[in-house]
């Protein structure tokens, strides 16, 4: 036990002592726990059962997942080449970091390094905000080319049509992470200009992960640009193919027409891409044969694509709603932290927090591969 | 202060006397188990290892198979993370039948809503909702 966290206890049984409880029981023991280890069990129970709850509502997701993919897996296999598996991959190396993180974060509160805590727990924000950032760029991405749920899904033309500029979804998502960057700086300033060294403990770590979040947007782009032309290819493989499919014997000017005919494809798409397909066409046949034989024209369609881009959203959108309410947890984590509260006999709330962080990455661990990695 | 320091002596001692006997080498810090670094480090790179092997084997042409590899690698990582990283190796065995039981729970709900929806195959179309 560090000088400062016996400070803390100190602190913490006067406060006690003025509510007038019993003196026999320090502050980090709720009165109705007999001794630290019953508080910590009956608390551990708890996480577990909470945890659960968890586990059986995603697999009320994972279940429409199953039923879909297994009645249609050329749907599967079409929709999935939409989705950037780098950034997915990357994604899953940040979320696994935050888990190293979080998990030696509760080594550090066993042993009652509060410091340690601090930053453990900070890095691990740092990683959600990496995780949120990237994750950033791939939605809005995916909006602006129209993979939408299935009320929205736009049929994917032949060349996905190329956006100038930050796509305005994605500046969108940027305002609630900018302002808390510029309100946690100042904090952060003003606890440097008081010489707050808790107040530091907190604002600091939480000023860098408010950057991490654009640094992870940083990062989607330019991996996002990296992968255009393949991804760009890919996604124009598909759709040239059903194109062919359904007009076989279509020439420059024939396709045009058909193109700007077509009521049902969204007009500021169609026609530029059917221009650009007709130069680019042989190219990519040549080169996605294999890739085209799978795929019919029926499955870019709103009801088939986009009930895949509903199950996505579904299914990534709750998982990052956890990984924001793992945020706030944290949060409140790395203030008690902050704090020095922790020791060996009382370490609790991080252990359950990382409990709860550990399934949010568990959950990833199987949403990766079963919607990135489909081929 | 020195009443709360004492207090928590006594704690350690009542922990360690009749929970942990066969944790030995952890018994000076009653409940806790803090992991080794080497421990949390290894599953990390046992996991990023996974990571790297699923990417790969997506890119191999497995047919039907590549579903269960994929999920195999997955569920490998799962376990890694729920048995060091959840310290389910330390955990109380009635936690452990929980959650345990949970994932049985999960596996009669997804199997048999799977083998209900092949039963009805021709009926129920989920890619077949009228369009706007």
């Amino acid at each position: 036990m560090s000088a400062t966290e016996l400070d803390a206890s100190h602190n913490h049984s006067h406060g006690h002592d003025d509510h007038g409880h019993d003196h026999d029981h320090p502050a980090w023991l709720a009165h109705h726990f007999d001794d630290a280890e019953q508080q910590f069990d009956s608390g551990k129970l708890g996480i577990w059962l909470f945890l659960i709850t968890e586990v059986l509502f995603f697999s009320g997701m994972f279940c429409a997942y199953a039923m879909y993919r297994s009645l249609h897996p050329e749907i599967w296999t079409f929709s999935s080449q939409f989705l950037n598996e780098t950034l997915g991959a990357i994604n899953t190396g940040v979320l696994l970091f935050s888990s190293l993180t979080m998990a030696w974060a509760v080594r550090c509160a066993m042993l009652g390094q509060n410091r340690g805590v601090v930053a453990c727990t900070g890095m691990t924000i740092a990683c959600a905000a990496i995780f949120l950032g990237v994750k950033a760029v791939e939605y809005s991405h995916k909006i602006d080319l129209g993979l939408l749920p299935a009320g929205f899904y736009v049929p994917q033309v032949a060349h996905p049509e190329h956006h100038e500029g930050l796509s305005k979804w994605l500046i969108y998502f940027m305002i609630v992470p900018g302002l808390l960057l510029v309100v946690l700086t100042a904090w952060y300033g003003q606890a440097v200009a008081t010489a707050n060294a808790v107040q530091k403990q907190i604002a600091g770590p939480l000023s860098v992960s408010a950057l991490c979040f654009f640094l992870g947007v940083g990062l989607g782009l330019y991996l996002e640009s990296g992968e255009a032309a393949e991804h760009g290819d890919k996604a124009h493989a598909a759709a040239a193919d059903s194109h062919d499919a359904a007009h076989a014997e279509g020439d420059h000017a024939h396709e045009e027409a058909h193109a700007s005919d077509a009521a049902h494809e969204p007009k500021d798409a169609a026609t530029p891409a059917a221009t650009e397909s007709a130069s680019t066409d042989s190219h990519a046949d040549a080169s996605h044969a294999a890739d085209n034989e799978i795929i019919s024209p029926d499955v870019n369609k709103p009801n088939a694509a986009g009930l895949f881009f509903s199950i996505y959203y579904c299914m990534t959108g709750v998982h990052a709603i956890h990984i924001i309410a793992g945020i706030l947890v944290l949060t409140w984590v790395l203030v008690k932290a902050a704090q020095g509260q922790f020791h060996s006999e009382y370490f609790g709330p991080v252990d359950y927090v990382g409990l709860y962080w550990h399934l949010v990455d568990f959950i990833w661990i199987y949403l990766f591969p079963l919607l990135y990695l489909i081929t | 202060m020195a009443h709360s320091h004492a207090n928590q002596h006594e704690h350690h001692e009542k922990s360690e006397g009749h929970a942990h006997a066969g944790h030995g080498h952890h018994g000076h810090h009653g409940f806790a188990h803090p992991s080794p670094i080497w421990q949390l480090l290894a599953v990390f790179f046992a996991l990023l290892a996974l990571t790297v092997l699923t990417v790969y084997q997506s890119t191999l042409d497995l047919g039907n198979m590549e579903i269960w590899a994929s999920l195999t690698i997955a569920t490998i990582k799962a376990a890694l993370v729920i048995l060091f990283f959840m310290h389910m190796i330390h955990d109380k065995p009635f936690n452990i039948i929980m959650f345990l039981g949970t994932l049985v729970f999960v596996a009669l709900f997804l199997g048999f809503t799977l083998m209900d929806a092949h039963n009805y195959k021709d009926l129920i179309e989920p890619g077949s909702i009228t369009p706007k």
